[in-house]
């Protein structure tokens, strides 16, 4: 379960305070698959960083499974990440030195596990089993994003974040990672949290919570 | 534990494909180690050398030597030292001095320096001799060997009759190879090797002569050589007879390569710092290509440690082959050495890997790469996660100061003070050498920040836009000036200093090429053959400078103490404590007389004696004014007003220090230490020298040989060969210290293309959005060629400065020479290094004109 109360994000643009968010309180469920949605510059991204622990709120606080972030450290807060948390970019930022198997395995090793097994199988269900010797260089966009999306799971975690997946993609590609991040979702019973300002892909969520200049304006359940 | 298992695993995937990126920053490190292995490596060598061969060098166990002929006394301390020991040890005389040697046949003279042989010297050692055997055949008749060089010279061959003085000698053969004879002593003149009892005849040792009394002892083995030498070097001294053991000379040879070997070290060290330079710039290039999987690490759970460690594994790994290339780098080098330098040195090093050069450089390495890397990598803790979703806004990511930079900072310095004194051997070498670099860098960093200011305030903003856009980028966000002058100025700074030091140090040595100057010296002239010498040159139609007195002469008694008393107490200190000259004391003097001063010397304290003999205001002194050269007076530790009594050919002549003089040595004419009034000198014994001028090569050998037919006493020297021969010389030296230069330019080289890699990815994408947005090629290299234009110029200008001052420093300080800052040496350094900056930023653009904006935008995604 994610909670956060009274979430406000300043930042200072030269020189001067920025606010992005504005007092938000919201509880995510655990198992649940919502949708974050709004405008560019509403304030999305910077909600998804807060409640991973990307960054630090300037006031308020989040906590996951009861776990007050804002009381960790920023190690604590990383071994937090590596062990419940997986993520899924928009630009998929997989590491460009590592091949496709090794970029899936990094989160287990992370945690001092190696498992090149579950790499494999988990490319395999990604339908990118004959590529795991691959640099995200030889993959196409799709293809390095179903990487990511094998790397976000391997750790078997209970969130999963999504900023924009389809964003670089195509349609068709896009409709796909959409379809192995639900099918994950439902399998495994992993909550996902998905920053989109596709309307589309966000009716394929259970909640979709609207923000508009830093402050919820919308929460509805399908 | 699981942390360390991925940092190994990570940083194995990791290196595979980082090696061709960074593959400068081993480059930086090996050059600089494999400076240093290859120099203290050699001198490990030279050092064993001499620890071999110190026997061979000296040819005999003991030696004793005095610049006059033993007295008595001194002989029958030799008996009964060579006798110390059961059974007596062997006994050999060698008498050395210059002299005309003269082949008929051919009609050649040539300055000799002859060595009368007595006895089996050398004792330990094998001369080779052409044809073979001679040497020990030396002593059958009235014979000589020669250097292979005086038979080239005087055209002459083996069976030639050679003239010494009075005396004709059959040569029998020439002397391929002298233990212990090195390169620099052939200025002096081939070497001729006689019977010592044929010396007598030949009247060359008359009065006035200079030569070496030498005395060589081979002890039977296991000889306690310290306690013999101990027992008798007192009196010996006393004497004025230097009595050395194999042991002494071998330490003192040792130490004297040791030190060599450490100044040298300290260049090489210069090229390990500058290499350091290096590696800390390809570190922040590698971190900068990094910072996105960094980040996405981070994401994923990395904790900060996990990233530091990776990275610094990853240094450390490219260090170690910086290392290991620079080990190779080093034994190749120092197997080019003796091939440079080998002239120079009296025994036959063996090139060997020395445990000590190679595990010192080992050290050196690894440590100067993590030292120097340190600083970058503590980068990478403060890579934030959410780097992922966004650029980090500028003023959010300065946080407060980080304790692990001031540590590490702290830590880089303590590794460049450390390295110092380790290299320089010594406290004050080490911690000034350490200065120097540490007020470099200071200043070269406060000139950066102080341009940015200066940029940020006062931007012309009149200029074109090109120049606008190069000169902005000095100061906008993301700029990278501070890093790029430090390291380029740096750089300039080392190799300007190297350069000036070298001009000023060579031009000493230089020698005047002036043509109206004399370029022979004719001495031991005997008053009663004067006017014969000066009609013989004065018939060959050359002019004849005024023959100039020498008065031969030794020290009594200085303020009063006896010079035996002196010599003796061997604790004598000068006002600063150190140990004084004894060498001053005992030497003989080869003094003048006159009523003025000459050209090359100047009075710096004191007055100058009338045409009386008397000094202006004390005209009641009885004792006599003389004239005292400025080092002398330091090394006697005597002022103006201290008596010294001299012994003059048996006289004793009490005198008072009238006046200090600072004398121009270099010049080939007749200066000296001391100079008396005429009146006191006049009837003493005395010799005359006179200089003339001859043209042409061989009216100055016909000159030499009728002078040395009609008195084959008269010494004569050819200046301009001398000077030939010590420019060689001067040339091999000069080769060695080019060399040295010329890998601190290497590795600076390398440092610049570094230093500018690291401004290179911003400056790549900036030029790329002006070229979607309409820049021409041409205008995008134009800004390009803006910015590197002002970060060369700004950090050669100050670089070349700080050069100045540390050559000045180095001259007055180290090298007690004269500076001048050579303007338009620095010039084109200076102009040198800034075309080179442009240049390699230049070469950095390059792929922005090959790739077209859509390339690059993608890939920076």
């Amino acid at each position: 379960m994610i909670s956060c109360r009274s979430l406000t994000k300043t930042y200072l643009s030269a020189g001067r305070p920025l606010t992005v968010l504005k007092n938000i309180s919201l509880t995510i469920e655990s198992g649940d698959f919502t949708a974050i949605v709004g405008p560019s510059g509403s304030g999305k991204t910077t909600l998804l960083g807060l409640l991973a622990g990307l960054d630090r709120p300037t006031e308020g606080e989040v906590s996951i499974d009861g776990l007050d972030l804002g009381k960790l450290t920023e190690d604590e807060r990383a071994r937090l990440r590596g062990e419940r948390i997986g993520f899924v970019f928009q630009s998929f930022h997989l590491i460009p030195t590592l091949t496709a198997r090794e970029n899936v395995q990094v989160p287990l090793e992370l945690r001092g596990v190696s498992d090149p097994a579950q790499a494999d199988e988990l490319l395999t269900r990604v339908g990118l089993g004959d590529r795991s010797h691959h640099y995200p260089a030889q993959l196409s966009g799709g293809e390095q994003q179903r990487v990511a999306i094998a790397r976000a799971f391997s750790n078997r975690p209970k969130i999963v974040f999504a900023d924009e997946p389809t964003g670089n993609l195509d349609a068709s590609t896009g409709a796909t990672v959409i379809d192995l991040l639900s099918s994950f979702n439902r399998e495994m019973g992993t909550t996902l949290v998905l920053v989109t300002h596709d309307t589309d892909l966000a009716s394929r969520a259970h909640r979709v919570i609207r923000l508009a200049d830093g402050a919820v304006v919308g929460d509805s359940v399908a | 534990m699981s942390g360390s298992r991925f940092i190994f695993a990570m940083a194995r995937r990791e290196t595979r494909a980082a090696l061709r990126r960074v593959g400068l920053l081993t480059a930086s490190a090996s050059i600089g180690v494999g400076a240093l292995v290859a120099i203290n490596s050699f001198t490990e060598n030279l050092k064993h050398a001499v620890e071999q061969q110190s026997r061979v060098l000296m040819g005999a166990d003991l030696s004793v030597s005095a610049r006059q002929a033993f007295t008595p006394r001194a002989d029958s301390l030799l008996d009964s030292l060579a006798c110390a020991t059961k059974p007596c040890a062997a006994l050999s005389r060698v008498t050395s001095f210059a002299a005309m040697g003269y082949v008929r046949r051919t009609s050649g003279t040539r300055l000799v320096r002859v060595a009368a042989i007595e006895g089996g010297y050398p004792f330990y050692g094998e001369i080779k001799t052409d044809p073979s055997g001679e040497w020990a055949r030396l002593q059958d008749g009235q014979q000589a060997l020669v250097d292979p060089s005086f038979l080239t010279a005087l055209s002459a061959h083996i069976g030639d009759t050679l003239s010494l003085g009075e005396s004709r000698f059959l040569i029998a053969g020439t002397v391929l190879n002298f233990p212990g004879d090195i390169g620099v002593r052939a200025a002096l003149g081939p070497r001729v090797y006689i019977p010592a009892r044929y010396l007598t005849a030949t009247g060359l040792l008359g009065f006035g002569s200079r030569a070496q009394y030498e005395a060589f002892l081979r002890t039977p083995d296991g000889t306690d050589l310290a306690g013999v030498a101990g027992k008798y070097r007192r009196s010996l001294t006393a004497e004025r007879a230097e009595l050395r053991t194999v042991d002494e000379d071998e330490r003192d040879l040792k130490s004297s390569y040791d030190k060599l070997g450490r100044y040298l070290g300290l260049v090489a060290l210069i090229a390990v710092l500058l290499g350091g330079i290096g590696v800390g710039s390809a570190v922040q290039v590698f971190i900068r290509q990094k910072r996105e999987s960094i980040a996405v690490l981070r994401c994923m759970g990395a904790s900060t440690k996990q990233i530091f460690g990776l990275y610094l594994l990853q240094a450390l790994l490219l260090g170690l082959t910086g290392t290991a290339l620079g080990l190779l780098l080093g034994v190749g080098l120092q197997l080019a050495l003796p091939s440079l330098v080998g002239r120079l040195l009296p025994v036959d090093v063996t090139v060997a890997p020395s445990g000590k050069g190679i595990g010192l450089g080992i050290a050196v390495g690894v440590w100067v790469a993590l030292a120097f890397a340190l600083l970058p990598l503590l980068g990478v803790r403060r890579i934030a996660p959410l780097e992922v979703l966004r650029r980090p806004y500028e003023a959010a990511t300065r946080q407060g100061r980080d304790p692990w930079v001031w540590l590490a900072s702290l830590a880089l310095a303590a590794s460049v003070v450390g390295l110092a004194l380790l290299q320089a051997g010594n406290l004050r070498t080490g911690l000034w050498f350490a200065a120097g670099i540490g007020s470099a860098l200071l200043v070269l960093w406060l000139a950066a920040l102080g341009l940015i200011r200066l940029l940020r305030r006062n931007f012309p903003t009149r200029l074109r836009y090109v120049w606008r856009q190069g000169l902005a980028n000095l100061y906008r966000p993301g700029n990278q000036t501070v890093a790029v002058v430090l390291a380029l100025g740096f750089g300039g700074f080392l190799l300007c200093t190297i350069a000036l030091v070298q001009t000023n140090l060579l031009r000493d040595l230089k020698l005047d090429a002036d043509t109206s100057r004399p370029n022979l010296v004719l001495f031991d002239i005997q008053p009663d053959q004067w006017s014969g010498v000066e009609s013989i040159i004065k018939r060959a139609g050359h002019t004849v400078s005024p023959a100039v007195p020498i008065v031969p002469m030794r020290i009594l008694s200085v303020k009063g103490t006896p010079v035996a008393e002196i010599l003796e107490d061997t604790l004598r200190r000068g006002p600063k404590g150190e140990p004084l000259g004894r060498w001053a004391f005992r030497r003989e003097y080869r003094s003048t007389y006159r009523d003025s001063t000459v050209a090359s010397e100047k009075v710096i304290a004191g007055k100058w004696w009338n045409a009386d003999g008397r000094l202006p205001g004390s005209p009641t002194d009885s004792l006599v004014p003389i004239s005292v050269e400025v080092s002398l007076a330091a090394e006697l530790n005597i002022t103006i007003g201290d008596q010294m009594v001299w012994d003059i050919q048996g006289v004793p002549l009490a005198t008072r220090v009238a006046n200090l003089r600072d004398v121009s040595w270099a010049r080939f004419e007749p200066n000296f230490y001391i100079v008396f009034p005429t009146g006191a000198l006049a009837r003493a014994p005395q010799t005359l020298v006179t200089l003339t001028r001859v043209d042409a090569p061989e009216d100055l050998g016909r000159l030499q040989r009728d002078v040395v037919e009609r008195y084959p006493n008269v010494t004569s020297i050819d200046v301009s060969l001398v000077q030939r021969t010590i420019e060689r010389i001067i040339g091999t030296v000069t080769l060695a210290i080019r060399f040295m230069a010329l890998l601190s330019l290497g590795t600076g080289l390398v440092v610049l293309i570094g230093a500018l890699a690291i401004s290179r990815f911003q400056r790549l994408r900036e030029a790329v959005l002006l070229k979607t947005l309409g820049a021409s090629r041409a205008q995008v290299l134009r800004v390009a060629f803006a910015e590197y234009l002002f970060l060369g110029l700004l950090a050669t200008v100050v670089g070349t400065v700080l050069s100045i001052a540390a050559g000045w420093g180095l001259m007055k300080h180290v090298f007690d020479g004269k500076f001048r800052p050579e303007l338009p040496q620095l010039l084109a350094l200076g102009l040198g290094l800034t075309a080179l900056t442009v240049l390699v930023g230049l070469w950095n653009s390059r792929e922005v004109l090959r790739k077209t904006p859509l390339e690059v935008l993608r890939a920076e995604e």
